[in-house]
């Protein structure tokens, strides 16, 4: 069986973004990037599947800016197969999800694992958009995934606790952060990464438009919160939470 | 302009998430209509016929929306959905699965998790771990929103009287099914409803150190929530976790223990009333929103502060 991953390059999950001086956006100058901490769980999921002999071939997908390369290209080192890059930068779920829906017409991948968030736009959108454009059906926010006979079986984070669905294969797993941890690729990986095939596409290679649809207008800071107090007790906690800000009794 | 809001139930009752999508509505302007899709699912429509400014309310009672699948709720969204111009349901883990698979279906840039409405056509949202916040324009069609339920102030539950309508689609796309859930059972309330959420973080060291929590809680009337930390530490289940992933929540005392306060996790808190930290490393980031802060050993303050609660 055929996985193919969807990952994302993202700013770094440590670094502290902050609004660019002109409210167009976020200031990304000399930032760190990374792959999407909830992709990096989906590359390692195909990969586990591929030690268990469930998984024939990986291949791993990003669409973004030309860079990306660098985040397939540690895919790979982790042990994914082959990439496709398909340039467009800023391109929005929807436009994600019918390139991905593409690809997946033309591969014909058994499972499709894609993170089930990017926390670049917080949108979790793509791996439910691409189920839908494709029919497959999904498992999103996944902590458990056990594929057998044809289908897969998988337990979700939901707010009131967890949920089993078994999905019909072909299906999509977006992941959430309890499904694995992720390895580090070793040094020898990331040569042997350099030498396997990654193919450049165009958005219109595969017919979809990458307009936006959705525009953004500005961008600007959360209103800050005013510097709070040290106390020296828990008394002085809790009597200030009685008689200065009045939220308990 | 009409809005179809997606009622959040368990096919007993209506959750109070629906309330805060209604008000949220309710900016947008146009008239409300409430769709209900489970499986005997009647005192849920009931429910939402009640709920005030709502005009009508739509359900769909079929064994195929049991379960809230996917793939059967969205194929119904769209298909009810055509029929208006915004689309709104509560950013929870139900409206965040079928949501943007109905939107992909109707051929429509989904907008996630609003916190504010400017016009019809205009939303605010938060990006990058509430780190900015966009506002963002669609000339859509149709507008299709998940709704952040604590920047919303909830509608009256009561006072409403809508018409109730059934519908007789009934999609099972055949492709999923349910096979179980195991649901946490509490008698504290609900997180993301509470007015005073205490979390536990690395700091508790283990599960078994939460009944500190819990106590205090108990007193308070306060739910206990978790940081991601404590989450992947096995130390309390996944449904406790506070954080940009995890639930978001903005009652009017948050009291954050043992966490160190990472940005995923005051993406999940900061909008909260009144933050208190309790914390032994007094450089830990928690104390930079935290209004009241007492670097001390947890397990001397919280004993302590049960005690005078």
């Amino acid at each position: 069986m055929k996985v193919l991953v969807a990952v994302k390059r993202v700013v770094d999950a440590n670094v502290k973004v902050r609004v660019a001086a002109d409210n167009r956006g976020v200031d990304l100058t000399n930032v760190k990037m990374a792959m999407n901490p909830f992709c990096e769980i989906a590359v390692e999921e195909a990969v586990r599947l591929k030690e268990k002999g469930v998984a024939t071939e990986i291949l791993v997908v990003a669409v973004g800016p030309k860079e990306a390369q660098e985040q397939i290209r540690t895919a790979l080192a982790l042990g994914a197969d082959r990439g496709i890059l398909v340039e467009a930068a800023d391109a929005q779920p929807l436009a994600i999800a019918k390139i991905l829906k593409a690809i997946v017409d033309q591969e014909k991948p058994g499972l499709v694992i894609t993170g089930k968030q990017s926390i670049d736009g917080d949108n979790n959108q793509v791996g439910q958009m691409l189920a839908a454009l494709t029919g497959m059906g999904q498992g999103t926010f996944a902590s458990e995934v056990n594929v057998a006979d044809g289908k897969v079986k998988v337990t979700r984070e939901i707010d009131g606790g967890l949920q089993t669905v078994e999905l019909k294969l072909p299906a999509l797993v977006s992941t959430d952060l309890r499904l694995n941890e992720p390895r580090y690729a070793s040094l020898p990986n990331i040569m042997k990464a350099k030498k396997k095939p990654l193919d450049i596409k165009a958005p219109a290679d595969f017919g979809v438009d990458v307009a936006p649809r959705v525009k953004t207008v500005k961008v600007e800071a959360p209103a800050a919160r005013k510097a709070g107090i040290k106390v020296k007790t828990v008394e002085e906690l809790v009597a200030k939470l009685k008689n200065e800000a009045k939220v308990i009794q | 302009m009409s809005v179809l809001v997606y009622a959040e139930h368990d096919n007993a009752s209506l959750k109070a998430a629906t309330l805060n999508v209604v008000a949220a509505a309710q900016k947008i302007g146009g008239e409300i209509t409430i769709l209900v899709a489970g499986s005997g699912c009647g005192a849920v429509a009931q429910q939402a016929a009640k709920v005030a400014g709502v005009a009508k309310v739509l359900v769909a009672d079929n064994a195929a929306y049991a379960h809230q699948l996917a793939e059967n709720v969205s194929a119904l969204v769209a298909e009810v959905g055509k029929g208006y111009k915004h689309i709104l349901a509560a950013a929870t883990t139900t409206g965040k699965n079928f949501l943007p698979r109905a939107a992909a279906l109707l051929d429509v840039q989904m907008i996630s998790e609003i916190s504010g409405v400017v016009n019809a056509t205009t939303f605010q949202r938060p990006i990058y771990a509430g780190n900015a916040i966009a506002t963002v324009e669609s000339a859509q069609a149709i507008n299709v929103l998940t709704v952040r339920g604590t920047a919303f102030d909830p509608a009256a539950a009561e006072g409403g009287s809508a018409a109730i309508e059934n519908l007789s689609t009934a999609t099972d796309a055949g492709v999923s099914s349910f096979v179980g859930e195991e649901i946490a059972k509490s008698d504290r309330p609900e997180l993301t409803a509470a007015k005073i959420v205490i979390s536990g973080g690395r700091g508790m060291q283990n599960g078994d150190n939460f009944s500190m929590l819990y106590k205090v809680a108990d007193k308070l009337g306060a739910a206990v929530g978790a940081s991601r930390a404590a989450v992947d530490a096995g130390f309390v289940p996944n449904d406790m976790q506070v954080g940009q992933t995890g639930k978001i929540v903005a009652p009017e005392l948050y009291v954050a223990v043992g966490i160190s306060g990472a940005i995923q996790h005051l993406a999940g808190m900061k909008d909260s009333k009144v933050i208190v930290a309790i914390n032994k490393d007094e450089e830990a980031p928690i104390f930079q929103v935290a209004d009241y802060g007492l670097v001390a050993d947890l397990f001397q303050a919280v004993p302590e502060l049960e005690k005078l609660v």
